[in-house]
């Protein structure tokens, strides 16, 4: 692959330049403006320098935000990789169920995420919900807006039930990829289940899983409206997570400086995930041409 | 045991979804006194409130229109710019396409209060075209990645034989490129339209009134007489058809479409 180097290409992508660098830089910039500055309303600002930062950095309310976020992505990542995989082990390979499981799957990826919210908060009321009346009924003392442990396993449980499809779906196509001929020639030698699955669907499946990681690391890391929808950050603050917690912030309580110092925190590390997703998957396109040619 | 997994798995998917259309069809008064797995009296009534009341119908209507209207832009500004990505290096294009991947990895609550004060300033604020160029933020570089995905996968002799043969780009590009990357266009709208669908951070701040999509309606169900059980579970089906209609299309492509056009 040697394409040509030509610097009129710029033309072609110059209207989405322009219309993401007016979504996203000239926001961004303001931002960047409010986090110096501190205001008394009216309209009037004073600089106010690296204050918000410090201020923020210290502050106990974001070290918890941000502990409660990265524990919620390392739970969810333990426990969708895993089942996604194991589900798209278990997907038919042809046949006409193919196209039934793929629609169902994907069922829950299209839903808008407050009715997820709404879907799961009906859902696990102990008076009209399925969910927390059957525990209800066998004993249980279930329930999501006073208990915090039964907060956090319901928007776990949302979140598996939301996305574990994408994971799933993911490793599929990764899976769809491997020729025949692979598991004839295992079957000829004998392999078994466990190291066809090591040796030859693992390997093809790394750089799609290494998608789905990263994927949902980082949707998981910016999670909104359905913790939002089901719990409202509570109970207490026991489910605000840091995406809750600056809306709180910003359009709540309008703290601007604070929320735009912690949006710029936010923002950064996010940039540097982004960095990590970019460099994993230009890696491997190129690894992949290189093997090709 | 494959088999009994993957039911398992697919069971959990649909209870409660299942659930949800089960309430949207009882009245209120069944809902709240008792449990019924079936729906004792079949009512449509639900269903009826949200298509006869403008409050709730004219929700619809806003987020179909700013969702489409995102589309449109989206795809129609992406294009040219996934071919350049495709075809060309040129000056920062590794930088710029990583550029667009972080506004796609972007928080919205990060963006949710200076496009509150940027629309306002600019006099769009609670029109669905605020809505829709917000969304362009994640979806514009989506479809820039899909797009790109699908037209690597044309070979370039094409392009150098319409050339030859002495095709303008532009009428190249209409008449003989496009129709060779109709479904990756397919894919990329699809996508486009499902995350601005999906989306309710951005949507809510940037409208009030005029322009409210379904989603903030629906978070809005609580009154003095308490939640209106019935309507709600109703408005939330209601959400799920439009995209439960257009996933068969795009049922093989789905995976390309998260994996930003990479798998």
């Amino acid at each position: 692959m040697n394409k040509p180097f030509d610097n009129r290409a710029w033309f072609l992508v110059l209207p989405v330049f322009l219309l993401v660098a007016f979504s996203a830089i000239l926001p961004l910039m303001t931002v960047v403006n409010y986090s110096v500055q501190d205001t008394f309303g009216n309209n009037q600002f004073f600089w106010a320098g690296t204050d918000w930062y410090v201020q923020l950095l210290a502050s106990e309310r974001f070290h918890q935000a941000l502990g409660r976020q990265l524990l919620f992505s390392a739970i969810i990542l333990l426990i969708q990789i895993p089942l996604g995989v194991l589900i798209a082990l278990c997907m038919p390979r042809k046949g006409w169920t193919v196209s039934l499981t793929l629609v169902l799957m994907a069922l829950p990826l299209l839903i808008p995420w407050n009715v997820v919210g709404t879907i799961w908060q009906v859902f696990g009321r102990g008076d009209i919900g399925l969910l927390g009346y059957t525990l209800n009924r066998i004993g249980l003392d279930y329930n999501y807006v006073n208990n915090i442990g039964d907060a956090w396993v319901t928007i776990v449980v949302m979140d598996v039930w939301h996305w574990t499809s994408l994971v799933a779906l993911l490793a599929y196509a990764g899976l769809r990829s491997i020729p025949d001929a692979y598991y004839q020639a295992a079957k000829i030698d004998g392999a078994s289940r466990w190291s066809i699955f090591r040796l030859i669907q693992l390997p093809k499946m790394k750089h799609v899983l290494i998608i789905a990681v990263l994927l949902r690391f980082m949707d998981s890391f910016m999670i909104y409206t359905e913790p939002f929808v089901l719990t409202g950050g509570g109970p207490g603050n026991s489910t605000t997570f840091l995406s809750i917690d600056l809306v709180k912030l910003a359009l709540g309580q309008f703290d601007l400086g604070p929320a735009a110092a912690m949006s710029i925190v936010y923002f950064l590390v996010i940039l540097l995930l982004s960095w990590v997703f970019y460099t994993v998957m230009t890696r491997d396109e190129n690894e992949r041409q290189g093997g090709a040619s | 045991m494959k088999r009994l997994i993957l039911a398992l798995y697919i069971a959990f998917l649909l209870v409660p979804i299942y659930w949800l259309v089960n309430m949207s069809l009882k009245t209120n008064q069944e809902i709240v006194s008792t449990m019924t797995i079936f729906p004792r009296d079949i009512t449509f009534a639900n269903y009826m409130t949200i298509f006869t009341d403008p409050a709730w119908y004219s929700g619809y209507i806003n987020s179909i229109t700013y969702v489409v209207l995102n589309t449109i832009i989206s795809i129609s500004v992406a294009l040219p710019a996934a071919y350049a990505f495709s075809r060309y290096r040129f000056l920062g294009d590794k930088h710029m396409f990583f550029w667009l991947l972080t506004n796609r990895m972007a928080p919205p609550a990060v963006f949710a209060l200076p496009f509150f004060n940027l629309y306002s300033a600019i006099g769009l604020f609670d029109t669905p075209l605020a809505v829709a160029l917000a969304h362009c933020l994640f979806n514009v570089p989506l479809a820039v990645w899909i797009l790109e995905g699908f037209m690597s996968g044309v070979p370039r002799e094409i392009d150098e034989t319409a050339y030859i043969d002495g095709y303008s780009f532009p009428r190249f590009f209409v008449k003989i490129f496009m129709p060779l990357i109709a479904s990756g266009i397919g894919v990329a709208a699809f996508f486009c339209f499902m995350f601005s669908w999906v989306e309710l951070l951005l949507a809510r701040t940037l409208t009030s009134v005029n322009a409210k999509p379904i989603a903030a309606t629906m978070t809005r169900t609580v009154s003095a007489a308490g939640i209106d059980w019935g309507v709600l579970a109703a408005a939330g089906v209601l959400t799920i058809v439009p995209g439960a209609i257009v996933i068969y299309f795009v049922r093989n492509y789905i995976a390309k479409g998260f994996a930003l056009g990479r798998v």
